[in-house]
């Protein structure tokens, strides 16, 4: 819950951005982060909110641990399962199927 | 079970550097060193990439109170069950739903036709109680990197008047305190949560250090990170050096998110309260400010927590370690319970319920994660 997950902003109305995580598409609410963004940049979204604007440089180091997350598709990882928590594609957690 | 026996550094050539130096480090030391980190996302990276069977037999790094989840007190459980059981629309996060309070959950709750919704995010809580006229809670738990989207949520105007927060929210600083002044510790120094850190500064533990003399290093939550912030960990602690150090620096600041402060500390105040097994925590809670006091469930609503307490905890649940082992005084072996009584499908405490908890991470993980046969990839 406390490890949030960058994505690639594509679009800004107000304070919601349409962000791009690994081709899923959320909306996030910028009200806490505290930097100007704009389009292409990255953010780190934790329950639905960019809690950060990541550098330009610190992208690279910083998306690695989660395609490595990503790549996992067995099922039964906690962190890649927290991760797809975090894009909210399967509901923060589990409610009915506990990972096994 | 996975993970644990894949070490993928993505860059092996540094994370052998990083092991050699905490294995010189130790041998200079010479003697036992015990570390704690604070932070489910560091339990969960150490026992996949089977991190601790890199470290010297002589350092022991303990999970200490990091899981939101698991520190979330029994009567608070319980005030959420009652809520449900007065006929309110519970809504908090799924991690939530099958954690025990004195004798039920919010699952059980759910079970016996009470309304409880899951949702990623306060925003969708929100909406619920845009689709109706009933109570709608949103139970809000975890720390403060998930307090200030509560707090921004809780200054907005528009919200609908059915709309009320029971805050079970944490702030992390205090329980390391706790666990620091407590006689029987052995620990020397924290790896701090670098996302938390995002959020506070790690400014903020200067305060800490220079009270309990003891090293906090920020790190992040690749392997590196963590093998980076062990090092500089180990490296303090060797030298006696009371000091913060960012090993985290591309996302964490000494100030932290200004803005995200700002509002926190606006809709919340630091409160005692207790932590779930481990003990009264001397401004470890997080409490609505009273110009928010018509969001905040417990002065809306007579709330009746014995509603839910039923006949009290079960004779399982009290012989549960979850509190010792989240002050690091023992681990999920030393627990009779622990992958007998107590295992995910059927958990007695709430370490073996949340993806955060130290029981449910060793089990899922292979049981205990610093097994030799995990040695070799970097090593």
């Amino acid at each position: 819950m406390c490890l949030g997950i960058p994505g690639r902003i594509v679009e800004i109305t107000g304070l919601t951005a349409v962000v791009d995580f690994w081709g899923v598409r959320k909306q996030v609410a910028l009200d806490l982060v505290d930097e100007p963004v704009k389009p292409g940049d990255y953010i780190l979204n934790h329950v639905g909110y960019a809690i950060r604007r990541i550098p330009e440089d610190d992208i690279e180091g910083t998306l690695a641990l989660y395609e490595e997350l990503l790549r996992e598709t067995d099922g039964g990882d906690l962190m890649a399962e927290d991760v797809a928590g975090e894009l909210g594609s399967l509901g923060p957690a589990h409610p009915k199927g506990e990972p096994s | 079970m996975n993970g644990t026996t894949q070490m993928k550094f993505r860059d092996p050539a540094r994370a052998k550097a990083l092991v050699d130096r905490l294995h010189a480090l130790m041998a200079e030391i010479g003697r036992p060193v015990n570390v704690m980190h604070v932070c489910g996302s560091h339990e969960q990276a150490m026992a996949r990439f089977g991190l601790r069977a890199t470290f010297p037999k002589s350092l022991n790094m303990i999970m200490g109170p990091g899981c939101p989840v698991c520190i979330t007190d029994q009567p608070e459980v319980d005030e959420a069950v009652a809520l449900v059981m007065q006929g309110a629309t519970v809504a908090t996060y799924g991690d939530m739903l099958r954690v025990p309070g004195t004798s039920k959950s919010l699952a059980d709750a759910q079970a016996a036709g009470g309304r409880v919704e899951v949702v990623y995010s306060i925003d969708q809580a929100v909406a619920i109680a845009r689709t109706t006229t009933d109570p709608v809670v949103f139970f809000a738990t975890g720390f403060e990197t998930t307090a200030v989207t509560t707090a921004t949520v809780l200054l907005r105007d528009d919200l609908p008047s059915n709309f009320t927060v029971l805050s079970a929210h944490k702030f992390v600083p205090p329980a390391m305190n706790v666990v620091a002044g407590m006689e029987e510790s052995l620990v020397e120094g924290f790896l701090a949560a670098g996302h938390a850190a995002i959020i506070t500064g790690w400014g903020i533990f200067e305060e800490f250090v220079e009270k309990y003399r003891m090293p906090v290093v920020v790190a992040g939550f690749e392997p590196l990170d963590i093998l980076a912030g062990m090092v500089a960990l180990v490296e303090l602690v060797g030298r006696g050096t009371p000091a913060v150090v960012n090993a985290y620096p591309r996302c964490v600041t000494r100030e932290g998110n200004r803005r995200a402060q700002e509002q926190l500390w606006r809709v919340f105040k630091m409160q005692s309260g207790h932590w779930r097994g481990i003990a009264d925590i001397p401004e470890g809670n997080l409490e609505i400010r009273d110009e928010f006091a018509h969001r905040d469930a417990r002065r809306v609503y007579r709330v009746d927590p014995a509603l839910a307490a039923g006949d009290g905890p079960s004779d399982l649940a009290v012989q549960c370690l979850c509190g010792s082992i989240m002050v690091g005084l023992k681990t999920p072996h030393d627990c009779a319970l622990y992958g007998k009584d107590c295992v995910p499908e059927n958990p007695v405490g709430a370490c073996m319920v949340s993806s955060e908890g130290t029981c449910k991470i060793w089990w899922q993980y292979g049981g205990r994660p610093d097994v030799a046969a995990m040695i070799g990839g970097a090593r």
